[in-house]
């Protein structure tokens, strides 16, 4: 996707000596942004649309989840720049990003999933 | 091309400590807002009292605030081309279009809550009321803190203190900006869609 991104800075990272990744990395111009922006509007749009469609009832959680994250990923990759940015700054973001994964599903499944949520909503 | 690069005193790592401080911050916000996302994932269908979420939740409406915050993100993201592009006037535009699609998205909310209070439910209701508000709650306030500092930046830049050699200041306050954007569709999705 960002091969199609009409470059408005060059190149630059290290050979750019002491200059900052800002900017250095070749951010896209400001029409790919709004493509972006469209993108994320239909997928939200399909969230909502999948949301009233009856049919779809057995394989919501896993379309919105998937298209959820889609919409994360646009974001994350092309407005908050780590596509273009350091990998530390990728590092220092997905780290914690997965612990709260980890959290949120370990969670779930203690108090969700597993036989009598271990016991903390089922009590007589 | 000839590339005008803003400047940093020397790092180990290369890179801007501003901005990579600025990204540990976002690390640790995310940790915070996935111990609450857990919180309300667990409770949501635990209440013994309602309103239940399904009494309640208005998804057309908060389709709408969702399209304003994501609108935001992208008058954000203009805002930091333009001034990295030294556009003192598309910096100006963009920095007011997105504090105040920011403040659409706070009258939305502000709606909602009046709503579900009139509604029965409040963050003592039940469970469920206690963690959608600690929630949704936590992230309005995250996007006001956010509207302050873009009104903070139109300031700074109608007053001439802010251009294309100080663009970091708008760059690290668009992080900030998208990242409530992105927990916005977290929530979207986890709070209001999957029932």
């Amino acid at each position: 996707m960002s091969g199609t991104a009409e470059q408005v800075h060059g190149g630059g990272g290290a050979a750019a000596g002491h200059a900052t990744e800002t900017g250095a990395h070749g951010h896209p111009s400001w029409k790919f942004y709004v493509v972006i922006g469209i993108v994320l509007t239909v997928i939200t749009a399909a969230e909502v649309a999948v949301f009233y469609i009856p049919a779809l009832r057995s394989v919501l959680v896993p379309i919105l989840l998937v298209l959820s994250t889609g919409k994360f990923a646009l974001v994350v990759m092309f407005y908050m720049h780590l596509k273009f940015d350091s990998p530390i700054f990728s590092g220092v973001f997905v780290f914690p990003l997965i612990l709260a994964v980890l959290v949120v599903v370990a969670l779930i499944v203690l108090f969700q999933v597993l036989p009598h949520g271990m016991g903390y909503f089922t009590s007589s | 091309m000839s590339m005008e690069i803003a400047h940093h005193p020397p790092t180990a790592t290369g890179l801007d400590n501003r901005k990579l401080g600025f990204w540990v911050f976002i690390g640790s916000e995310t940790l915070f807002f996935g111990s609450l996302i857990s919180t309300y994932m667990v409770y949501k269908g635990a209440s013994v009292a309602g309103p239940y979420p399904h009494d309640v939740l208005n998804i057309p409406l908060t389709s709408i605030s969702t399209f304003v915050l994501l609108t935001s993100s992208l008058a954000m993201v203009l805002a930091l081309a333009a001034v990295q592009n030294g556009n003192r006037s598309g910096t100006l535009l963009w920095l007011m279009v997105t504090a105040v699609f920011g403040l659409i998205f706070l009258g939305f909310q502000a709606y909602e809550f009046t709503h579900f209070v009139h509604e029965g439910l409040t963050i003592k209701s039940n469970v469920f009321g206690s963690a959608f508000f600690v929630l949704t709650g936590f992230h309005g306030v995250h996007v006001s803190v956010g509207v302050i500092w873009l009104l903070s930046l139109w300031i700074l830049t109608l007053r001439g203190k802010i251009g294309k050699e100080n663009s970091i200041n708008v760059e690290i306050a668009g992080l900030y900006w998208h990242f409530v954007d992105i927990v916005w569709i977290v929530i979207f999705t986890l709070i209001y869609l999957i029932p």
